[in-house]
């Protein structure tokens, strides 16, 4: 039985480093679709598409209004939008307030994503300085979904997954190197 | 989004109760976005029990216009993406200027701040004296505080940021005067504006206009609504007339795109003949 039907990564300071060096090792043939927000300045905003571009053979776009989601491609989100996911398994964005200073904010993909994947769902919260993501990570586990953090002890900046670690129940606790071979053996 | 999960079939109910008691129909909008925003406002008003959330909302009219207010979202600022600014005041507004009269439409304008930084476009080209710009919302909160010009002083840095970055070369804080908090906008900018109420996904085209701008609200329609509102705007529309999206819109998917043809980098279409 398939367990992981999409995985979302989240991060903030630090975190880019993180994808620059696991990106490169993805097997080819992800069965599944991985989402990631990242928080970054506005207006910066094709840049970090194509920056992961160069790092992997996955396809990588941005994530885009009504698109539906694919296995095997890695969408971003776009900057100064909230990436929702619809029941459909398509995008939504949303221009609404920013939660916990950010837009997009990974709690409320990480929510929204929970609400439709269920258990299906794996989220990992990378480096960061502020708590954006950990109330996203409950509501994932509230939905039997997998909660995986970048070992702080590893991370630029370990305040993000500390407060993970610190307040919800965590399956796997990651460091960089280990990162690719967990994410290839997700199935 | 602690405790209280509000079900799918509970927000069907809450959208059918919504269009037979007061007409707003919301069964078009993008779902994951319109969940959040009635989990937010549950969670916000501290909401006892689903029934009497519904309940309230069905029955207390003062009640449900916050829940109009808060679930429609107003997040906006004055010449938001510099980039889309400078094409109105370099290319789109000088060939409107052509026009002896110049009717503008701004659907879904929110709080204003879109309506207030065309104006002031339109006054730096010497074009504000004969155009009208219409701007509606659905939401009659946000018309009141539109029509009084007020926004907070705390966001004038970043208004003329983006305002210098869109090309403007005035000192921006002549186009207000500051009031404790709030920078009140200046009633010739004013003058050419008229709020009005409207919603597209219930009301009719109510004019021809040369240049219509509905930026971030396409994003929370389906793409059945979408369809039928961009209908409604290839209706509004004169022929050579512009439409102008948000960063993330397109018209790309629908049938009248056609007819259409993009200026290059920004969202902005120009209605062929």
């Amino acid at each position: 039985m398939k367990t992981c039907e999409a995985l979302v990564i989240g991060g903030s300071a630090g975190s880019l480093d993180v994808l620059l060096k696991v990106l490169p090792d993805l097997r080819p043939d992800l069965p599944f679709p991985i989402i990631i927000v990242i928080h970054r300045k506005h207006g910066a905003d094709s840049l970090l598409p194509e920056l992961l571009k160069g790092r992997t053979v996955l396809f990588v776009k941005e994530a885009e209004e009504k698109e539906p989601i694919l296995a095997g491609t890695i969408y971003i989100a776009p900057s100064d939008y909230h990436l929702l996911i619809e029941q459909d398994l398509t995008f939504s964005l949303d221009s609404s307030e920013k939660v916990n200073y950010s837009r997009p904010s990974i709690d409320v993909t990480f929510q929204s994503a929970a609400e439709v994947y269920e258990d299906k769902l794996v989220c990992m919260l990378l480096s960061g300085s502020n708590a954006d993501g950990v109330k996203g990570l409950q509501s994932v586990k509230s939905y039997r979904g997998r909660a995986i953090i970048q070992n702080p002890a590893d991370a630029q900046v370990p305040y993000m997954p500390a407060q993970a670690a610190q307040n919800v129940v965590i399956d796997a606790s990651l460091n960089i190197e280990d990162t690719a071979e967990f994410i290839n053996l997700l199935s | 989004m602690e405790g209280t999960v509000i079900t799918e079939d509970q927000i069907d109910l809450l959208l059918a109760d919504l269009l037979e008691r007061y007409g707003y129909d919301f069964t078009g909008y993008s779902r994951a976005s319109l969940k959040r925003r009635i989990h937010r406002l549950y969670s916000i008003d501290k909401a006892v029990s689903f029934a009497e959330f519904r309940f309230k909302i069905a029955n207390d009219p003062v009640y449900f216009k916050r829940f109009v207010e808060q679930i429609t979202v107003n997040v906006t600022e004055m010449f938001r993406d510099p980039g889309f600014f400078k094409t109105l005041r370099n290319e789109v507004l000088p060939k409107l200027g052509t026009y002896p009269l110049i009717r503008i439409w701004i659907a879904g304008c929110s709080t204003g701040e879109e309506a207030y930084s065309i104006c002031i476009l339109l006054q730096e080209l010497n074009l504000l004296h004969k155009s009208l710009v219409y701007a509606t919302d659905l939401n009659p909160a946000v018309l009141e505080k539109a029509a009084q010009g007020m926004f907070g002083l705390s966001q004038m840095k970043q208004y003329s940021e983006n305002y210098i970055l869109s090309g403007g070369s005035k000192d921006f804080s002549s186009y207000y005067t500051a009031k404790y908090s709030l920078a009140k906008f200046n009633d010739d900018l004013r003058r050419k504006i008229i709020f009005s109420s409207h919603n597209l996904v219930s009301d009719r085209s109510f004019n021809e206009f040369q240049l219509i701008l509905c930026r971030n609200v396409l994003i929370y329609f389906d793409r059945d609504l979408q369809h039928k509102v961009i209908s409604l705007f290839d209706d509004s529309l004169e022929e050579l007339g512009y439409l102008a999206l948000g960063s993330k819109e397109t018209l790309e998917f629908s049938t009248v795109s056609k007819r259409y043809r993009r200026l290059p980098n920004e969202k902005v279409w120009r209605k062929m003949t």
